[in-house]
């Protein structure tokens, strides 16, 4: 488990991470959101050790990372923000590297390094220096020496920042298959990014936790949540409108959109859940309303995002 | 146990640094500049061939000098790359400690600066050949240079830490260096001498690293020119160690 206690920084006299605590246990894949300048990569230096905090602590699997730094460090795999990587090395005398840094010798050394290639789809450019790579491959690279070690905890500052569509997708396979035995923290500013991997999301604004839950749980936040969207063709929209208000789940009905003979209405319930979806069909069914599509939102994460992080 | 993971993360980080200077053209230029300079004095500068003695005081009597803005060039990249590209901030994180990064690298540029030393053997052929020289004290004062090479290095690796501008970091190292070398030159010795007590003069002096060179050269080996050596590279290699824990990003 990572047990993130106070933690504190201040630059001068900018606060830039401002008591954060949240513990992450094995089989979750935290989401760390924020805008930009949030804090969240100084948390996560943080976190790996890297800056000391101006007070609190973080503890890795029992190992406090003040006061046992190494044997912290030892659980820990960690992508940096921008994925450094040594540019004058071959793919595989850096993963090399690595791997001796990690205490692995031997035949135990070449299968790691074997293994990593692998899993990171770097089997093609193993002998290529790194500095001829693109920008993907480098952060492959990067990504490929913070798992080297199997390591318990995996700590990725933005993991799929610069990668293309079917890159960042094979990304978040590898993060989902790695996650029954670990805990793991991403730093992300993609929303979708997080609701497709996360199980669990922290969003920080101005070095400050503003929400700590589930994405479900932060959709449910969105004003949209639950709200039905449908399009109708040949009815009038005053009539409409007034039919549907008039149900007691109904809380307010707005005109979208109207164009040749169809118009599109979203309808927010007084409490979304299927028993309001239930008696806005029957109240369809019930006048013969001639319903083209029909939708139930979701809610929308960088609506709640956005009021969440600029309230 | 910790003892051997230290030295298997010392042996690590050494390996890698040496390749990676092997591994780029700057090595080869750099050994190429060194022994030119080097000939260059020591034939055109010093006469040599004119002085008609088959000793090598012509020779490592540059040594300082062309450490002096060689050496600064070899460190300048040790931490100041490391900061530019952000690598810094995977190598610590690693399960490594500050002191083990910096030996590593530091033994690996010195192993780098020994070698291009060791390529200047066709002088002591040459001079071999034309006479009876002393080889104990030639290899005395190769010693010596080795250990004043180390010296420099350990200032270039201070300053190289200081900022991630390979420039800034060769400028200040130059400067210190240049300041370890005044220290004990002749001129300046002369100039503190006519004002300053004794005592004063003493201690600038044998602050210098010329002062402790020229006594090796002779073919003496003491150990209290040894014992200088190492402790300003401890020295320098703490002071090192502390701006980095203190100045991470």
């Amino acid at each position: 488990m990572i047990e993130v206690n106070h933690l504190s920084k201040h630059f001068g006299a900018k606060r830039a991470v401002n008591d954060i605590s949240f513990a992450v246990e094995k089989g979750e894949i935290l989401g760390f959101l924020g805008p930009n300048a949030a804090g969240k990569s100084t948390t996560m230096r943080m976190i790996t050790g890297f800056i000391p905090p101006s007070s609190g602590t973080a503890i890795i699997g029992g190992s406090d990372i003040l006061k046992d730094s190494l044997n912290a460090r030892k659980k820990i795999g960690y992508l940096p923000e921008n994925a450094p990587v040594y540019p004058d090395m071959t793919v595989r005398a850096y993963l090399d590297f690595c791997a001796q840094i990690r205490g692995f010798s031997g035949q135990a050394r070449k299968n790691r390094i074997e293994e990593t290639l692998e899993k990171c789809f770097l089997k093609e450019v193993t002998h290529q220096t790194i500095n001829t790579l693109s920008k993907g491959f480098k952060q492959r690279v990067c990504f490929a020496q913070s798992i080297l070690h199997d390591p318990e905890y995996l700590i990725l500052d933005e993991p799929t920042d610069g990668l293309d569509p079917n890159q960042k997708h094979e990304v978040r396979l590898m993060i989902r298959e790695m996650s029954a035995k670990k805990a793991i923290i991403l730093s992300t500013h993609i929303l979708d990014e997080m609701e497709a991997v996360c199980t669990r999301a922290v969003i920080i604004a101005k070095g400050r936790i503003v929400a700590d839950e589930t994405p479900a749980e932060l959709k449910g936040r969105s004003e949209l949540h639950g709200a039905v969207s449908l399009s109708v063709k040949g009815a009038d929209t005053d009539s409409f409108v007034s039919d549907l208000s008039g149900l007691d789940t109904v809380r307010t009905v707005k005109i979208v959109d109207t164009a040749d003979g169809i118009f599109w209405a979203r309808i927010y319930p007084v409490t979304p859940g299927p028993q309001a979806v239930d008696s806005i069909m029957a109240a369809l069914s019930d006048k013969r309303y001639e319903t083209v599509s029909f939708f139930v939102e979701q809610g929308r994460l960088d609506e709640v995002f956005r009021s969440i992080t600029t309230a | 146990m910790r003892t051997n993971e230290s030295l298997a993360n010392v042996t690590a980080i050494f390996k890698r640094e040496l390749f990676g200077y092997f591994g780029s053209a700057v090595a080869y230029v750099f050994i190429v500049i060194f022994l030119l300079l080097l000939g260059f004095f020591t034939f055109y500068i010093s006469n040599f061939f004119e002085l008609g003695q088959a000793d090598l005081r012509a020779f490592f009597q540059w040594h300082p000098w062309v450490f002096m803005f060689l050496i600064p060039a070899v460190a300048m990249r040790l931490w100041a790359e490391e900061r530019r590209m952000g690598t810094i901030e995977l190598i610590l994180t690693f399960p490594v400690t500050v002191w083990e990064a910096i030996l590593g690298k530091f033994l690996a540029a010195w192993i780098f600066v020994g070698t291009a030393l060791a390529l200047t053997f066709p002088m002591v052929i040459t001079v071999s050949y034309l006479g009876n020289p002393d080889l104990g004290a030639t290899l005395c004062a190769y010693i010596g240079s080795f250990l004043m090479a180390g010296a420099f290095l350990s200032v270039g690796s201070m300053t190289s830490a200081i900022t991630r501008s390979q420039v800034v970091s060769f400028i200040v190292a130059i400067v210190i260096c240049l300041f370890f070398i005044l220290a004990g030159y002749p001129p300046v010795i002369r100039m503190l001498s006519g004002w300053a007590p004794v005592w004063l003069v003493n201690i600038v002096s044998n602050s210098s690293f010329l002062t402790h060179f020229l006594s090796i050269e002779r073919g003496v080996l003491d150990l209290r020119d040894l014992f200088y050596y190492l402790s300003v590279i401890a020295f320098m290699l703490f002071v090192n160690g502390v701006i980095i824990q203190n100045r991470r990003t």
